[in-house]
């Protein structure tokens, strides 16, 4: 039990003293959190809104496909990246496998689906409500895209808050890609995997705190957001 | 002035949905300039017989024809008031210019369009706020400049006024005769006998899906032929 107490005490002076160490792996965390579900929101939402506004051949399967691939095991994803980035592997020349670089990669890989399948509901339920207003006005299915997504933010931004949620929170895929060098592709979560089996508690128990406390304040402030935005924009 | 796409003709017109027929066989010609009402009870077929004038349905059998033989003219020469209008989520002077933008106007050649469309529809100084904050009225106002503003030759109305109250209605309705006396030839669909009187130049009544009368509008509130269509006139609940 004092193995406990003596591990928050630490945790707390590493988080209070703002230890070099851990402010740089939260730092790192962030960065590659935003960008790979900035990356996803680029791709995620523009193809939800296109599955769900456009007919073509295969939509059927498409629609299957991101709906099943919302769940996609990580490591899976991290091994599928793996082989892409190494040495051998298609895209190896560009020795991205080990760097932060490859932990977007693999993020975005995660996250997509899951946006794109949000998206796609969320679009599809609005054109129910706008179709024959837009229709009537002459919008295009390939122009009424944008025109949802931006009529959509409110409800959007709730969902890229859930994917960064879920981003933020994935271990194995990063682990897989990144390597969990330290300095280099060090993470919140790979870090507390690493310190936990090493058996030293305090910074894993610092790093685990802060992560808890940063995924309540992400989903806060998606809660408060998106009640702020469906109330200004109902 | 580009070449007109009136009259509309409605040949056999038919229209089924989960295998129940009903629009039967609308034969019918709307000639130019006029405000024709479509009248009838609910469930008349008021309704589906605009959204297959304005292309929003396809028939099941027979045509509507528009006159001359480009589509995109037929299509860009209409506009449509919904009974519970869309508004986008954004402000009512971003309403009115999306839909000049569809029109393909420049950015420059949109503002005082969009300016002058809300002047006339009274929300001038309204035109930063949030359209979904608007009052059912307004929202039905901004709905009607929106559709004004594109200046179809044709405009389609859906019972625009059945969610209003008396004083909203009545400004409507004097939006919808500026709107004809600028020129465009107005379609629309009412339950309300008194909007009927008075704003139909010819009537349409429709009873279950069929055409029961189609003339001049004084003549049919003189003198309907139809049983139904005399029954209507004196407030008899029709079914």
């Amino acid at each position: 039990m004092s193995d406990f107490h003596d591990a928050f005490a630490s945790a707390f002076s590493l988080i209070f003293g703002l230890n070099a160490d851990l402010v740089e792996i939260i730092s790192l965390s962030l960065k590659i959190t935003f960008s790979g579900v900035a990356l996803s929101a680029l791709i995620g939402l523009p193809l939800g809104a296109a599955v769900a506004l456009l007919r073509f051949p295969g939509r059927g399967a498409v629609v299957v496909v991101l709906n099943a691939f919302m769940g996609l095991p990580p490591v899976v994803v991290g091994l599928v990246v793996y082989l892409l980035l190494s040495r051998s592997g298609a895209f190896g020349v560009l020795g991205l496998l080990f760097t932060p670089t490859a932990m977007i990669i693999a993020q975005c890989f995660l996250i997509t689906p899951i946006l794109a399948a949000l998206t796609r509901q969320i679009i599809a339920d609005l054109w129910e409500e706008y179709s024959e207003q837009l229709r009537s006005l002459g919008t295009t299915p390939a122009r009424a895209i944008p025109t949802l997504l931006i009529d959509a933010r409110a409800t959007l931004l709730t969902t890229i808050l859930a994917g960064f949620g879920r981003a933020f929170g994935e271990v194995g895929a990063v682990m897989i890609v990144g390597g969990n060098i330290a300095h280099s592709t060090r993470v919140m979560t790979t870090a507390i995997a690493l310190e936990t089996s090493k058996g030293d508690l305090p910074l894993a128990l610092g790093l685990g705190m802060i992560l808890l406390l940063l995924s309540l304040a992400i989903n806060g402030g998606a809660y408060v957001l998106g009640d702020i935005a469906r109330r200004e924009l109902r | 002035m580009t070449a007109t796409i009136l009259p509309l003709v409605f040949d056999g017109l038919c229209f089924d949905a989960s295998g129940e027929r009903l629009i039967h066989d609308l034969t019918a010609t709307l000639r130019g300039g006029a405000r024709t009402i479509l009248l009838g009870p609910n469930g008349a077929g008021k309704s589906l017989t605009l959204r297959l004038a304005h292309g929003l349905l396809r028939p099941s059998a027979g045509s509507v024809r528009w006159t001359g033989n480009r589509a995109q003219a037929a299509r860009e020469g209409q506009a449509m008031v919904f009974q519970r209008p869309v508004m986008l989520r954004r402000s009512v002077a971003a309403n009115v210019d999306y839909a000049l933008a569809l029109r393909g106007l420049a950015r420059a050649t949109r503002r005082p369009l969009v300016d002058e469309a809300l002047a006339r529809a009274g929300l001038g100084d309204m035109a930063k706020r949030s359209a979904r904050v608007l009052s059912a009225g307004e929202q039905q106002r901004l709905a009607l400049a929106r559709a004004w503003a594109v200046e179809p030759e044709v405009l389609f109305l859906d019972e625009p006024t059945a969610n209003l109250d008396p004083a909203a209605t009545r400004t409507v309705e004097e939006m919808i005769t500026a709107i004809h006396e600028a020129g465009a030839t107005i379609i629309m669909t009412t339950h309300d006998l008194g909007q009927a009187h008075r704003l139909a130049d010819e009537i349409l009544f429709l009873h279950r899906g069929r055409l029961m009368e189609h003339m001049a509008a004084a003549a049919f509130f003189a003198g309907p032929q139809s049983a139904e269509a005399k029954a209507f006139l004196t407030g008899d609940l029709l079914w």
